[in-house]
């Protein structure tokens, strides 16, 4: 009955000897009678740029909010670093986590949104100091300053004291970005982080990702920009009806696809 | 009749439009305003001559306004809103958390409270306050406390308990509408991030809420001022009592109420421009998508010219 909030000893039934960042292993999930995710096995590698792709309702936006346990999957296994997400295992038995324990392992894991969700009533800055202060008990003075150089790092120094309703699309989500990174995240979720945006300032958050990227981020992505899955991924899945289609490197998929329903998605969209 | 001088010149000098002149038209006449006008001065007129000419004793008013009892009575009633809407107010809250609970006993019991409090008099429930005694003829807390339950159940207590259970029902609804009103992305992001529930609420939800929350809050801070004269019922000094024993005393009823209503609109008033200002913070961050209630626009309009000295302070 260890009570230690990593929860690292627990999970000794976990094949965690690589180094694989994410790791899902016929992963299901159902909303009521609607079965969403019909099992997925993949595998996100420490430091890699993971595309996810697929038509809306193919489950790649359930299956990233499965990563941090927004969602509760029914069926299979999904580990973030090695650890089970949302459980911890004894023996063959399963206990869910307590809500504060799943806070804990939040910590870790940036997430950026389709639609933003800034705080509206919080400047640009007071939105990134946020976390840190609240959660990891930094001192004000110091997350406001680690903040700022956040926003400087996303290019909206001159916007600190901006309400999220005073910025265009493109800088809120930018701002958002910087707001998970300032709990030091070693996994980043994006789930279609372009898609609610002007087509002209969809250039400003990709060169953020880019970068991002560049550091050695783990991040997986949820995205519609094949130039962005070609450019910068390092793998790609496409996903259809709940399930893996086809999976591999990024410039190999999107150029040859082997399946039928790859073929015809991507003559669609490229 | 002889105003209608116009009609005479008919539609004769009607000349084509030679370039972009200024348009000279003959508006449009309303006779039905003035007529509409003439009727409401002199329905008006006839009040006041009723008042004018009823025995009316006007100099009670300015004699009493400002008598000691009536003070008094006035700091009670204040006294009395502000402690009732406060019980009011946390407990809406907790009720309003208990109902949005996935505890089914919790969120029942929530309901259930509404329920009852909504659903039964304020003067109904003073009037049980004040007579459990019949029921109950200790109140006893153990070591801690022990009395008679009527001289345990002070006016004061009657009046505190009876108005501010039942405003927590109010509240409670006023609360859940302001949690629900909180797009369910902001308690995705804060979670995200690592945010406790109780740290969600506190510090994303319920700030987000109280746009929603205060101007109706603020509908019931004065509905309480005024239905804290119901509590005169269980012998409560408040400021209606006071201004009734005085009028029965000195052979002024009339003129006693009269004062007393005087006395409540300007505390209503007072409270309204509280009110605009407890709006304008929470309104920070969001005032270009909010647009300005009937009120505020009122507001607007008188205050322009004191606005910029008011930010500056």
């Amino acid at each position: 009955m260890t009570q230690s909030p990593t929860g690292a000893s627990s999970t000794t039934a976990a094949p965690a000897a690589a180094p694989a960042m994410v790791k899902a292993e016929g992963v299901h999930k159902s909303f009521g009678s609607v079965e969403v995710l019909k099992g997925i096995d993949l595998e996100v590698r420490t430091g890699e740029v993971f595309c996810l792709i697929g038509p809306s309702g193919s489950g790649k936006s359930t299956f990233l909010r499965c990563i941090n346990h927004l969602e509760k999957i029914n069926a299979g296994r999904l580990y973030v670093d090695g650890e089970l997400v949302g459980y911890r295992q004894k023996g063959d038995k399963l206990y869910e986590l307590k809500d504060s324990e799943v806070a804990f392992k939040r910590r870790d894991i940036g997430m950026v949104f389709q639609r933003f969700n800034l705080f509206p009533h919080m400047t640009a800055v007071e939105n990134v100091m946020e976390a840190p202060v609240q959660v990891k008990g930094t001192a004000k003075a110091r997350a406001r300053e680690r903040a700022t150089e956040l926003l400087e790092r996303v290019g909206l120094a001159d916007k600190a004291g901006n309400y999220p309703s005073q910025l265009s699309g493109g800088q809120q989500q930018r701002v958002a970005i910087a707001r998970a990174l300032a709990m030091d995240p070693k996994l980043m979720l994006f789930d279609e982080p372009t898609s609610a945006l002007d087509p002209e300032l969809v250039g400003d958050v990709l060169d953020v990702m880019r970068d991002l990227a560049e550091s050695g981020m783990t991040m997986v992505v949820v995205t519609h920009e094949m130039g962005f899955a070609r450019e910068v991924g390092d793998s790609l899945v496409f996903m259809d009806g709940g399930v893996v289609v086809e999976s591999g490197n990024p410039r190999d998929v999107l150029t040859d696809p082997q399946q039928e329903r790859t073929k015809s998605f991507l003559s669609k969209v490229l | 009749m002889t105003v209608d001088v116009n009609k005479t010149d008919g539609c004769a000098d009607v000349t084509p439009p030679a370039g972009p002149e200024a348009i000279k038209a003959v508006p449009v006449r309303h006779p039905g305003r003035y007529v509409s006008a003439a009727v409401a001065l002199a329905l008006l007129g006839a009040v006041v001559y009723a008042f004018a000419q009823g025995k009316i004793n006007w100099d009670a008013i300015p004699e009493y306004f400002f008598d000691d009892r009536i003070l008094d009575g006035v700091w009670n009633t204040l006294q009395l809103t502000i402690l009732s809407m406060l019980i009011g107010i946390v407990g809406g809250i907790v009720l309003a958390v208990m109902r949005l609970s996935k505890n089914p006993v919790t969120s029942s019991i929530a309901w259930f409270y509404i329920w009852f409090f909504r659903g039964t008099p304020v003067l109904v429930q003073l009037f049980v306050w004040f007579n459990l005694g019949l029921v109950f003829e200790y109140i006893n807390l153990g070591p801690i406390y022990k009395d008679y339950w009527s001289s345990f159940m002070t006016p004061l207590l009657t009046a505190l308990l009876g108005l501010g259970l039942n405003e927590a029902a109010y509240m409670a609804e006023i609360c859940r509408a302001g949690l629900l009103s909180v797009d369910e992305g902001q308690t995705e992001a804060s979670h995200a991030l690592g945010m406790s529930h109780v740290k969600t609420l506190r510090r994303i939800v319920i700030p987000q809420a109280m746009r929603v929350i205060v101007p109706p809050t603020g509908n019931e801070v004065i509905n309480m001022l005024k239905t804290t004269s119901l509590v005169s019922a269980v012998q409560f000094l408040d400021l209606f009592k006071q201004a009734q024993d005085i009028g029965q005393n000195a052979g002024s009823s009339v003129e006693m109420y009269f004062l007393a209503a005087a006395w409540y609109l300007i505390m209503t008033s007072i409270l309204s421009v509280g009110q605009y200002y407890i709006e304008r913070y929470y309104a920070r961050g969001s005032s270009r998508t909010l647009p300005p209630t009937p009120f505020q626009r009122f507001r607007a309009a008188v205050l322009p010219a004191r606005r910029p000295k008011g930010v500056t302070a």
